[in-house]
């Protein structure tokens, strides 16, 4: 960033910064009860919430659960965002307005509408036949679970796709067509490399997303212990049973995860343009 | 050879009408014209870029009018340049060698000749963004002839330039000109430029072809009151 002339403390610098202080104060501050109550029960005698964490085969499954189901509603995510986001960045068509806008009802709304809307639509003639077909039962099951990431992550994923084929130069993708490239050619050597890093960014906000998840897979998946609990699962049902430090330890898991991916977000987002020898 | 017949296309409001232009092979032609006469949108309708509503494209023989851009056999070096920021200039230049299966290493031997005319050997290995606008032009250039297209267009290359470097890429355009021989439709609005480069040169106004033929006949003799405003040269009506 180039330097501003001017004094070097300006009262615009003194205000942002201090309101950012403050945030991160704030921010801290939870972390910091969590981290404080869990060593308080820690000295009064109890046992490591480390210990209690991973010495759990309910949490341990729940661990597990959350790897598989966020990873495979990473995958669909990718699968539908990446041709949606481009979809909506290069094309306009009647309705295309109202397309992009439907992409993002998804954030605006309670997460237990999903849950809710999903449990509803099961019970439609079209969802019952769809759940009629072996291995394809969403109700109770992990393949909801499943569902609930993913229709709460893909607006994510789609806004964030979006906005990276925004990023590229529409040009860039017509000069490879004269050059000799098919459409496809130009997606895959043009919009797709230089789009990347969005594209990355969004596949670990949808994946952050996902692991999240609670409220609609309540209502479709139900809580029960080792066959359809996911880590927020697991929060819920240890609190629901006044296990206070295992449920602060998975939150506090929860948390690191979420640090370590929002610093991927960053770190991707902050990266130059790269370019293939 | 370029083959324009009756060709007419629209771009929002602006229509583009009754263009007729024949470019020999071999020949360098210079479409002059003010901002906002359409010479960029009717290198977009040669590119297939722009759908015409009206009349034929030839390139080389061939009726291109409802081909793809990329079966047209084209090399199309954009205002900006365009070059791919995420790729090396080496792979910059083979670009158009890929979709056509040339493996890298193959397709940097079959474009040694233009890279030696255009001295980007030192180059090959950096990125876009390093490079200065002469250099990006080079490369552009090199990009754009690598698959032996039958038909070099340039839309105002020397334009984004200062003027020492103006001066440079246009003998350059020329150099290139005459070794490799292709047809070249060069848009630009100057005189000047025209003159270091042109065989011929035409006058595009208000979305038609006012006038074509050599450039001294056209500053001797133009065609219209627009015409002799944009050659900045006296107009008698008859």
């Amino acid at each position: 960033m180039p330097s501003v002339a001017g004094p070097r403390v300006h009262w615009v610098s003194v205000v942002t910064i201090s309101v950012l202080a403050l945030f991160m104060a704030a921010v801290l501050a939870l972390v910091a009860a969590d981290l404080l109550y869990l060593g308080e029960a820690e000295m009064r005698g109890g046992e490591s919430v480390l210990a209690q964490v991973l010495g759990s085969p309910e949490i341990r499954h729940a661990m597990y659960l959350s790897a598989v189901t966020s990873g495979i509603s990473l995958v669909l995510v990718i699968v539908f965002a990446v041709p949606i986001g481009y979809a909506l960045s290069r094309y306009r068509f009647p309705g295309s307005i109202v397309l992009d806008a439907i992409v993002d009802v998804p954030i605006v709304l309670p997460p237990i509408v999903i849950g809710v809307s999903l449990l509803i639509f099961f019970r439609t003639p079209v969802g019952r036949a769809i759940e009629r077909v072996p291995s394809l039962e969403f109700v109770y099951t992990t393949k909801g679970i499943i569902l609930c990431q993913f229709f709460v992550s893909a607006s994510y994923g789609i806004r964030a796709a979006k906005s990276a084929f925004d990023g590229v130069d529409r040009r860039l993708e017509h000069l490879a067509l004269t050059l000799g490239c098919t459409h496809g050619q130009a997606l895959r050597t043009v919009a797709l490399p230089m789009a990347r890093n969005g594209l990355a960014a969004g596949a670990v906000m949808a994946w952050a997303r996902a692991v999240g998840v609670f409220g609609p897979l309540m209502i479709l998946a139900g809580t029960v212990r080792m066959k359809t609990e996911v880590l927020p699962t697991t929060i819920y049902l240890e609190l629901s049973i006044g296990r206070i430090e295992p449920a602060l330890g998975v939150a506090m898991l929860m948390i690191a995860m979420a640090m370590v991916a929002l610093t991927a977000i960053h770190a991707i987002g902050s990266r130059g343009r790269w370019w293939g020898t | 050879m370029i083959r324009l017949r009756d060709l007419a296309f629209h771009a929002g409001d602006f229509t583009v009408r009754d263009v007729s232009l024949d470019v020999p092979s071999a020949e360098y032609f210079v479409l002059l014209g003010p901002n906002g006469s359409g010479k960029t949108l009717l290198v977009s309708c040669l590119c297939g870029l722009i759908r015409p509503d009206a009349g034929t494209v030839e390139i080389g023989d061939r009726d291109v009018t409802r081909l793809e851009p990329r079966r047209r056999a084209i090399g199309y070096v954009p205002q900006d340049y365009a070059l791919f920021p995420h790729l090396s200039v080496a792979r910059n230049i083979t670009f158009a060698l890929r979709p056509r299966g040339v493996p890298h290493r193959r397709a940097l031997g079959q474009v040694a000749g233009i890279i030696d005319t255009l001295h980007l050997a030192p180059l090959l290995d950096h990125a876009p963004a390093t490079l200065s606008g002469g250099e990006r032009q080079k490369v552009a250039l090199a990009r754009a002839l690598a698959h032996r297209p039958k038909v070099l267009l340039l839309d105002e290359p020397v334009s984004a330039l200062d003027m020492p470097t103006r001066d440079e890429v246009l003998e350059r355009l020329r150099l290139v000109h005459r070794r490799f021989g292709v047809t070249t439709l060069h848009v630009c609005h100057s005189i000047t430029e025209a003159r270091a480069v042109a065989d011929r040169a035409g006058v595009m106004i208000d979305g038609r072809l006012a006038q074509t033929g050599p450039l001294d006949d056209l500053l001797a003799h133009p065609a219209d009151a627009q015409v002799a405003r944009l050659l900045r040269v006296p107009y008698a009506a008859d």
